[in-house]
């Protein structure tokens, strides 16, 4: 599979920005991660190996290092619960037992109608309005179960 | 609240705040004018800001100016050079350096540019975690206005100096705001710490000298620059001047970034300026600068909030940022969720840290459950031992072990008394909402 011309242009304006072309490879996944399915596939990697001259190991090595980059499709909306302790010390158990529940997906894993990713992450830099989650790459802060269903409720299929 | 001096968030707060024409309203891009061309010499700008005692806000707090003077003379090293900024703000607890890219993205650019004309930089980098991408939007639009401007790029301002700016997007790994983590993964590579020496001013970005800086140390200099050292040292402390911003979160009533002096009572922040611990309960631990500074009792609160004050009370003031947990909490708990985080986190170039944070991490967790054992509380200490201090080639390894430390020796009471139950006394309680067992608590209950 080749990459879409356009995401080739793209690139070739970004590793304008470097002495050294392969340090534009984690911009490039993710832009590749967005316009690709929302994941990066072994295709995706040796697409990427050939553009920056890389063996497609290097490449899979900085994929699987980096917790934002998927090996495999999540679902059309991914939702993103942080667990670690500003959130947990405001409700994230229940926020991620209720986001579950609501989307039907259990933990790390993805809805049967394919519809809800659902994972856990790491501190996110919303401490002081916890708890939160990240919908599909926008920030939702300082949440009640209300706003849990409310906010998941409105996600179009 | 206390009236002290601001400075860091006055415009943040007005309207637009984020637009080129607002911060020129406020006098915006005066100083690097200044700076350019009266001129300020290079060396006249780190000189000012070793004068006003600034210090890294990123954790370590080193001295701003002095780092910038380790960069090689120009005279006699033609390699290129780099400033790059740390916005990869991972540490738990920590959201002060996104709330500066949000409001105030032009403040940071103005900061940048003085930078790299005292470093002689024509280039920067600006390391964004990959999650922050409302905050890299808002960077990436005000550098278009700059540059536009002529403020970014060739002849800055019809100068000689010229300096490009580039926005880079990590993608989730909080070892890459470790200074050599963040050089490789700029570099496009895994985030692997590199041993030291060399340091970065000699041996940085693709090898070159680099100056690697924190979103709001570089922040500040264009004030300490503007309006002097001495104007500086009016805040904070002798060895801890200015203001810094301190995100509060946790069980308090008014969770926020707020801006303080350096040396405030960690009690006036929690009690006042935050309205005090939250539905009228007691506080039981605090945790001073994010969650590698490791838990405090509530005894300790009026403890200063400076670098020198903390170190004393066997804590560091790390990124400023107080995570604040009532008497209904479970400092077990909170431990088992910080050594998660370490685990999770450890690049795994080091085998004391990686296998010492899968172990941290699966006894505090076994202890949090109902399965601890007396000889736990001592295991703990001597994984901590075994990992720290100096053991690994970057501090991953401390931040893990100062906080096992830091509950073993403030908390043994309440680890003991997990064990003695065979399960948690707190219900495994994280806070107010959270009353629901965990899988396995109930199991040996």
């Amino acid at each position: 599979m080749a990459l879409p011309q356009t995401l080739v242009s793209e690139l070739d304006e970004l590793v304008t920005h470097y002495p050294e072309a392969r340090a534009a490879l984690i911009p490039a996944l993710h832009r590749c991660q967005e316009e690709l399915g929302g994941w990066i596939s072994p295709e995706t990697m040796e697409d990427m190996a050939a553009y920056f001259d890389l063996e497609p190991v290097e490449v899979y090595g900085v994929v699987t290092f980096y917790p934002m980059f998927r090996t495999s499709p999540p679902g059309r909306h991914v939702v993103s619960v942080c667990h670690n302790v500003s959130c947990d010390l405001r409700g994230a158990r229940e926020i991620l037992a209720r986001v579950c529940e609501v989307t039907g997906a259990e933990k790390g894993a993805t809805s049967p109608d394919g519809k809800f990713t659902v994972t856990t992450v790491e501190c996110q830099g919303a401490c002081t309005s916890a708890p939160m989650f990240d919908l599909d790459g926008t920030y939702h802060e300082d949440l009640s179960l209300e706003d849990v269903d409310r906010i998941l409720g409105g996600v179009e299929a | 609240m206390s009236a002290h001096e601001t400075y860091l968030l006055d415009r943040a707060v007005t309207e637009n705040s984020h637009r080129l024409d607002t911060y020129r309203a406020a006098g915006g891009y005066e100083t690097l004018e200044k700076v350019l061309k009266d001129p300020v010499e290079p060396k006249q700008v780190i000189e000012e800001l070793k004068d006003s005692g600034l210090r890294g806000r990123g954790g370590a707090g080193f001295p701003t100016g002095l780092k910038l003077s380790f960069m090689p003379d120009v005279e006699k090293d033609p390699r290129p050079r780099y400033l790059a900024i740390n916005a990869d703000e991972s540490e738990p607890g920590t959201c002060k350096d996104r709330v500066l890219m949000r409001e105030d993205p032009h403040g940071l650019i103005e900061g940048i540019l003085i930078t790299c004309w005292a470093i002689r930089a024509k280039a920067s980098y600006v390391y964004v975690r990959g999650e922050y991408r409302h905050e890299y939007d808002r960077v990436a639009q005000a550098l278009e206005e700059a540059r536009a401007a002529g403020l970014v790029g060739k002849n800055v301002l019809g100068t000689d100096f010229s300096c490009e700016i580039f926005m880079h997007k990590g993608a989730g790994a909080y070892i890459c705001g470790e200074e050599t983590g963040l050089m490789e993964s700029l570099e496009g590579k895994r985030g692997h710490p590199r041993p030291k020496p060399p340091f970065p001013a000699g041996f940085g970005l693709w090898g070159s000298p680099t100056t690697v800086n924190n979103v709001e140390t570089i922040f500040n200099v264009p004030f300490i620059i503007q309006r002097g050292a001495a104007w500086y040292r009016t805040m904070g402390t002798a060895k801890s001047p200015g203001n810094f911003l301190c995100g509060i979160s946790g069980h308090v009533e008014r969770p926020g970034v707020y801006e303080v002096p350096l040396g405030i009572p960690a009690r006036q922040i929690i009690e006042e300026i935050a309205g005090g611990v939250w539905k009228g309960r007691e506080l039981k631990a605090w945790i001073p600068g994010g969650s590698s500074t490791g838990l405090m009792p509530a005894s300790t609160i009026d403890t200063p909030m400076d670098h020198d004050s903390l170190k004393e009370a066997g804590s560091m003031l790390g990124t400023g940022a107080i995570i604040a947990l009532d008497e209904t909490a479970c400092v077990v708990r909170a431990s088992e969720v910080i050594a998660r985080f370490y685990d999770h986190e450890s690049c795994g170039q080091c085998s004391q840290c990686r296998e010492g944070t899968q172990w941290l991490y699966q006894v505090f967790s076994r202890i949090e459950h109902g399965h601890g054992r007396v000889e736990d509380v001592e295991l703990l200490e001597s994984l901590a031992n075994g990992m720290a201090p100096g053991k690994t080639i970057c501090a991953l390894a401390d931040a893990a072990a100062i906080p096992t430390h830091a509950v073993v020796r403030h908390f043994r009471d309440e680890l003991l008394q997990h064990v003695e139950l065979g399960r948690c006394p707190f219900d495994g309680n994280g806070g107010e909402g959270t009353a629901t067992r965990r899988e396995p608590a109930g199991a040996s209950a």
